[in-house]
């Protein structure tokens, strides 16, 4: 992977909780501005890598550079300062607030006002809420949700609240954007949306994105490089068409036996 | 606080010998507490935790209160079998039977509470509920039952604690059970919770401590009630898992 | 005129309706009700504080009688006069300079408030990294631990025998401003954006972290913020009834503020309010259980202890059968009742929150 510079690297990443290797040795590097994927069967480390990613595991081993700077051990909130916001793969909305409430509550890590500010009622402060109310709903506009801004955000159908979560996510103002199982539980016609929505949120916020997926037509569709990970250990690595050949890929899915049947 | 009462009021009341009023009391606070699961617990299992806990604060408040209304809040004096309390001369020493007996019978009650909770069906469900309930339910275990029995057992084991405690210190008054149930959740966090070794081990490592501070520093007396409280602060900010509890990971 | 101004009148309006209806209270109440109208205003405050902690922050602390002790201690210790301090520390002469420090009764609440948050501070740090009911029994375990060390520290708060004779001070004109000021702060940091972080934290921890919220630093915030607050009804308490002992600031204390949070509604702030009214009149009225009563030619005796049993079976029975309380998580604001007279077609029928 050459071209352009890497905007997330990972050297070595090792994740081991007790006497369980979740994550083994692993290497990447995220070219700026591109769609990738990193994809593998059920357990074999994804999230944890994201969790690594975001703070919210601090590694065993190994180190993680975003935009230069050495990520490792940083906390959550630090993480998502520094540009790297995601998404989970199962819902987390903060289900008692509204849904614009929802992205408002993104928007909070780049605010500049102190919260003594609030009661003092300050017109500073309350251009800034302003300000942070209409960048919502904006947002909320792009994901085509705008029109249940008020509406609890739990009464959301399950897609509209995915879009709501990457709303959400979107109002960090990242730089890079993780999307964990985005596909899920959508059925083709909802994921040919979410395939041109990705592209679209990519060109249209100057985004890198890494996507955790399960659905290959997604997956195939709209990254342009490929992680295979499979019992914590990469097994492979390569566009979407290498990928889809490769060998070792086939046996971590499928398994042995079958690859085996089918050659038979 | 039950458990003595209904000692108290067993002999009192039925004049029943006292193995027999303590038997009785032990199975009536048992019922007791299987009762207040099915109104006050069983309605809010799938409710947040906290709000179980505001239900138990309230029973605990409710339970004490009435006894001042039903048995009245003047602390009494209860009878101690003679054979407890007659002091026994082995040549210089002199033993108080209660200070063997009372160690003999918790070791006893907490082997019983072992074997139940590790060698027998409903302890298995027992520990299977607390990993995870609702797939419990699917394997066929009557969840409501079983939490029913353990609510039972444990209503037992305070019921005889306190008629214990009482032993010790005769005189009961309503409110007696509250410091030291507070200083049995301390035990328990203190020996981890989840592990039934480390709660005893928990509450023996309090009570020395408690006894042992106020003897080397006699002029903190008056903070004893503090230890307990200073004590789980620092368990729970030094090892939240306790002695020998199991840890908790979240998954996302 | 836009909804910012109108609602800017409007609550100086209902201020000084609160006003005029406190005169008239003032002139032609009799002395009881005057002190229940005092209760709840003190009581309102205490829910306030709690709710923040508690309903808003989803910090479940079980520590509030032990800063409303410190609040107490400090305001009294501010407006008792010198001389009637040094002949009431019997245990042990009171240390100087607490023995000669004076200060209006506004500063000495306000300290009152200062210092609960100051020792809220010192023990949110290392407290709140635990979480639900740990966080519950810690900082019930500090409570208990400011109480005895109150009972202690005899040469500053004269021990096991309490302060009597504080200035009552707190006449129904400074608990209810009080009222006001602590309304107006919470609810100007509830409504921002600020307030959206602290549910964020109440609602998912998780996410909130990972979207960029320092929890630990708004969780010790709102501890704080609401330990001051707690104090603050504490010093007014004690300005109130006009006497303070350890003994006044155990658990039960806490409890009690517990179920008015309950019962209005946690994460609602007209709920607190509302709660405040319905439990100090309930608490109260449900005096007359515990006295003799005369029906007809029949006397039916008082029977002591009967009203607590009540209360906290009213307690268990809000928490079975309607968890939100009164309230609920919602708002009676200008805007909701404004939407109620009108008849638009997208209003929201579900009363959701509104600003």
């Amino acid at each position: 992977m050459t071209t352009p510079a890497a905007i997330l690297r990972t050297e070595n990443l090792t994740m081991r909780f007790g006497g369980l290797t979740a994550v083994s040795n692993f290497t990447i590097d995220v070219p700026q501005g591109k769609i990738v994927g990193l994809i593998g069967p059920n357990g074999a480390g994804k999230t944890t890598v994201f969790n690594m990613v975001t703070g919210f595991y601090r590694p065993t081993e190994g180190r993680i550079f975003f935009d230069g700077q050495d990520i490792t051990g940083l906390q959550p909130h630090m993480v998502c300062r520094s540009g790297i916001s995601r998404t989970f793969q199962n819902i987390r909305l903060f289900s008692n607030e509204t849904v614009l409430e929802n992205v408002m509550i993104g928007c909070h890590v780049r605010r500049r006002s102190k919260w003594w500010m609030a009661p003092l009622g300050l017109p500073s402060f309350r251009a800034e809420e302003e300000s942070i109310r209409r960048k919502s709903m904006d947002l909320l506009k792009s994901v085509g949700l705008e029109r249940f801004a008020e509406e609890p955000s739990a009464s959301l159908s399950y897609g509209a609240q995915r879009r709501l979560e990457i709303a959400r996510a979107l109002a960090t103002d990242p730089k890079f954007l993780l999307l964990d199982e985005p596909a899920a539980g959508m059925n083709p016609q909802e994921s040919q949306e979410l395939m041109a929505f990705i592209r679209n949120i990519q060109k249209r916020f100057d985004l890198t994105i890494l996507l955790i997926e399960h659905d290959m037509k997604v997956v195939m569709g709209v990254c342009e490089y490929i992680w295979v990970l499979d019992y914590g250990v990469k097994i492979a690595e390569g566009n979407p068409d290498a990928i889809q050949s490769d060998q070792k890929v086939i046996v971590a899915y499928l398994g042995e036996e079958y690859v085996k049947y089918a050659e038979s | 606080m039950l458990g003595a009462y209904f000692v108290f009021f067993g002999i009192a009341l039925f004049n029943l010998p006292w193995g027999v009023a303590v038997i009785g009391a032990i199975l009536v606070s048992s019922f007791c507490g299987i009762l207040v699961d099915r109104v006050a617990y069983k309605p809010l299992r799938s409710a947040p935790r906290i709000s179980a806990l505001i239900s138990a604060i309230g029973v605990s408040f409710f339970i004490q209160n009435l006894a001042i209304v039903i048995f009245g809040g003047i602390p009494r004096p209860v009878a101690r079998p003679a054979w407890l309390v007659n002091v026994i001369r082995v040549g210089d020493i002199r033993i108080l039977p209660l200070a063997i007996v009372v160690p003999i019978v918790t070791l006893l009650l907490v082997l019983g509470l072992l074997w139940i909770v590790y060698r027998t069906k409903p302890g298995l469900a027992m520990r299977a509920i607390s990993k995870d309930i609702e797939t419990t339910r699917l394997m066929g275990v009557s969840v409501n039952k079983i939490i029913a029995f353990t609510f039972g057992l444990g209503s037992a084991l305070a019921a005889a604690s306190g008629i214990m405690w009482a032993l010790r210190y005769p005189q009961i008054q309503p409110f007696m059970g509250l410091v030291p149930g507070l200083k049995a959740f301390i035990a328990a966090v203190l020996g981890g919770i989840g592990s039934i070794q480390g709660a005893v081990i928990g509450g023996m490592l309090l009570g020395l401590i408690e006894i042992m501070a106020v003897a080397f520093f006699p002029h903190l007396s008056g903070y004893r009630d503090a230890f307990a409280f200073v004590l789980l602060i620092v368990i729970l900010l030094l090892k939240p898992t306790g002695l020998m509890g199991e840890k908790l990971e979240d998954k996302i | 005129m836009n909804a910012r101004v109108r609602n800017l009148i409007l609550n100086g309006l209902l201020i000084a309706a609160l006003g005029a209806f406190l005169f008239w209270a003032q002139n032609n109440l009799d002395g009881y009700k005057i002190q229940v109208l005092n209760l709840i205003a003190v009581n309102a405050i205490l829910a306030l504080s709690l709710n923040l902690i508690y309903g808003f922050t989803g910090m479940f602390s079980l520590g509030h009688a032990g800063f409303m002790a410190i609040g107490a201690y400090v305001c009294a210790l501010l407006i008792l006069p010198a001389a009637q301090k040094q002949a009431m520390w019997i245990l042990e002469p009171l240390i100087w300079p607490l023995s000669v420090i004076n200060a209006p009764f506004f500063v000495a609440v306000f300290s009152g408030g200062l210092i609960a948050a100051f020792f809220a501070l010192l023990i949110a740090i290392p407290v709140l990294r635990l979480g639900g009911d740990y966080l519950g029994i810690a900082t019930l375990g500090f409570s208990e631990i400011i109480r005895v060390v109150l009972t202690n520290l005899s040469f500053i708060t004269n021990g096991a025998l309490g302060i009597k004779g504080i200035p009552a001070f707190a006449n129904i004109w400074w608990n209810y401003a009080w009222l006001v000021l602590t309304v107006f702060f919470i609810v100007r940091l509830v409504n921002s954006n600020f307030g959206n972080v602290l549910k964020a934290i109440r609602d998912d921890e998780i996410a909130a972290k990972n979207m960029g919220i320092n929890t630990f630093f708004y969780r010790v915030l709102s501890f704080t913020i609401g330990a001051f607050f707690a104090g603050i009804g504490g010093a007014l308490l004690g300005s109130l009834i006009t006497t303070i002992d350890p003994m006044m600031f155990r658990f039960v204390l806490t409890f009690n503020i517990l179920m008015i949070a309950v019962a209005g509604g946690l994460g609602s702030i007209t709920g607190s309010i509302l709660g405040s009214v319905v439990i100090t009149i309930l608490l109260e009225w449900l005096r007359f259980v515990e006295n003799p009563m005369v029906i007809g030619s029949f006397q039916i005796p008082g029977v002591p202890g009967m009203r607590m049993v009540i209360f906290s079976l009213a307690l268990i029975l809000i928490i079975l059968f309607r968890r939100e309380g009164i309230m609920g998580m919602r708002e009676i604001t200008w805007n909701t009742l404004f939407s109620l007279g009108r008849r638009s077609p997208e209003r929201n029928d579900k009363g959701g929150e509104t600003k």
